[in-house]
């Protein structure tokens, strides 16, 4: 697949947003006022400015409002339906928390969930592609779940919880880089299934359509870069999991240096997330690839 | 809505002849040119005339080479368009509603107006069915030429779509595939038409009929050749000493 740039950006930034908004509603940390202010921004511009870099791949954005309605079949519907829904909810939530000095428990936990729901319906988008077999696993949403609370505990700077959390998204990519890598050969899909010919013999693409380029080769064979994947498998894993660990594990003295380590550590993350989210699309191969005799 | 239809009241597709397509991709064109100047937006082209064109088609004509494990190699040119799949993925994934399937013909169609150029529906498709049109920055698929097989304002014989009126060569076949006694469902019972990937699920309308079994050439041709002398299968006076001769030199025989 394709990795475009927009959709890294959005899922990396607004996994890593509503990942915070769920910690948030829950209470942790339950900050007020002006410190609550500075959480409730930083929040909500990681998760709206994933949502707003997502409409710009689209062919018109304007009709975008549109996709709020097909939510009984789309789960691309659905995750703008639970994006707007948890927005809205942990907007009303922060104004409590910054101006009124007051925790709403109930409308937190409301927008935890839908946080947490957003994130689900994300990995939902990709996870229900049979075409692309290395998505279609249940390791899926289990990876964008896992990477997003760990950066939500991250930032909300929940230290009992986020060393484990790390370790079991850390574990999570592991496991889905292993599995990924047999899903194509696994799912029984092959130019011989899709010519139907595979029974005959051993089937060759001979000639392609055109000589040129076209939609469908840009947007699901990309080769490009796909020889670097191991060196980037492994900043993606030091950065994104095992950096952040040590630098949160360190025990250090005083106020600012812990905050610095903290910064540090979601820093990181967010590099080894967005890595990790590159090759996510980069080493996806769609079955339509088979027609063309490449992957 | 993008829920599809329980079932559809007809199931019109088309039944691609692998046997007979000789790979002119003279319905690759026709299709080309009805749907820029008809039905929805124009199938636009990127660099047409520059060193790097490319463009939308909604049909397009693959060669492919099968080497049966013994005998000789076929070579088949494979026609692939819409195959209007009675699960149709790319209908349930559309965000907008944008993309369904006619309950009345199963035809499966994208309204441009409500299209957000997502690209979702295409992601979907196994079969690389679908194309976003770079100019429009709308999904385009085949339409089974919807604006033709029920034109009226066309003579009769027009009335099927574009590709298969224009085949050279008899290989496309447009019909009812939901109706068992219609001429489609008959061939496609009869040459043994199979879908692609079914593993996936889709449950394509549009079937594929396999190239029929080639004549094989008979080992022995010549009812004569059997009273001949044989032909000398080891190499006999000169030949014979200068290949034991090489076979001595370093290197050895092989």
């Amino acid at each position: 697949m394709h990795p475009a740039p927009s959709v890294i950006i959005f899922t990396t930034l607004s996994g890593l947003g509503f990942g915070l908004l769920f910690f948030l509603g829950l209470g942790q940390p339950a900050v007020t006022g002006t410190v609550a202010f500075v959480f409730y921004a930083i929040a909500f511009g990681l998760a709206c400015g994933g949502l707003l870099a997502s409409t710009f791949h689209l062919g018109h954005p304007e009709r975008a409002w549109r996709a709020l309605t097909q939510w009984k079949t789309s789960w691309l519907s659905r995750e703008g339906v639970c994006a707007v829904g948890a927005l809205i909810v942990m907007g009303f939530y922060a104004l409590g928390a910054v101006f009124m000095d007051s925790q709403w428990t109930l409308l937190g936990w409301i927008g935890a969930a839908l946080s947490l729901a957003t994130v689900f319906t994300t990995s939902m988008i990709y996870t229900q592609l049979k075409t692309i077999p290395r998505w279609n696993m249940e390791l899926t949403p289990a990876m964008f779940l896992s990477f997003s609370l760990a950066g939500g505990a991250l930032l909300a700077g929940a230290e009992s919880v986020a060393p484990w959390l790390l370790a079991i998204a850390g574990a999570v990519q592991l496991a889905y880089w292993t599995k990924g890598d047999k899903a194509l050969e696994n799912s029984g899909t092959s130019l011989g299934t899709a010519t139907g010919l595979g029974d005959r013999g051993a089937v060759r693409a001979f000639e392609p359509p055109h000589t040129g380029s076209n939609y469908l080769l840009r947007e699901f064979v990309h080769v490009v870069g796909r020889k670097h994947a191991q060196k980037l498998r492994m900043i993606a894993f030091i950065l994104g999991f095992a950096l952040p660990l040590m630098l949160i594990l360190t025990p250090v003295q005083g106020i600012v240096i812990k905050h610095v380590f903290a910064a540090l550590a979601v820093l990181s993350h967010l590099a080894g997330v967005a890595t990790s989210r590159w090759l996510f699309f980069a080493q996806a191969e769609h079955v339509v690839g088979l027609y063309y005799g490449k992957r | 809505m993008t829920e599809l239809p329980n079932s559809t009241e007809r199931k019109m597709g088309l039944v691609i002849d692998l046997d007979t397509c000789v790979g002119c991709h003279a319905c690759v064109i026709s299709c080309k040119g009805w749907n820029t100047e008809n039905y929805g937006a124009p199938l636009s082209d990127q660099n047409p005339y520059g060193g790097d064109p490319s463009g939308t088609f909604l049909n397009r004509v693959h060669s492919y080479e099968v080497q049966p494990a013994d005998g000789h190699a076929q070579l088949i040119h494979f026609p692939k368009s819409c195959l209007h799949c009675e699960d149709a993925p790319c209908v349930t994934v559309c965000p907008t509603g944008a993309s369904y399937k006619r309950a009345e013909d199963g035809i499966v169609l994208v309204n441009e107006d409500h299209c957000i150029g997502c690209g979702l529906c295409a992601w979907s498709c196994p079969y690389g069915a679908r194309e976003l049109d770079l100019a429009e920055g709308v999904m385009k698929k085949c339409t089974l030429c919807v604006d033709r097989i029920y034109n009226e304002n066309l003579p009769e014989v027009d009335r099927i779509p574009s590709c298969v009126r224009t085949c050279p060569a008899g290989a496309r076949h447009f019909g009812d595939l939901g109706d068992p006694d219609s001429d489609v469902s008959k061939l496609v019972a009869e040459r043994g038409g199979m879908d692609l990937m079914p593993e996936l699920g889709t449950k394509p309308v549009n079937k594929y009929l396999p190239p029929r079994p080639k004549d094989q050439i008979e080992e022995q041709i010549d009812i004569l050749a059997p009273l001949l002398a044989p032909v000398a299968e080891e190499p006999q006076g000169f030949m014979g000493w200068l290949d034991k001769a090489l076979d001595k030199l370093p290197g050895g025989a092989n």
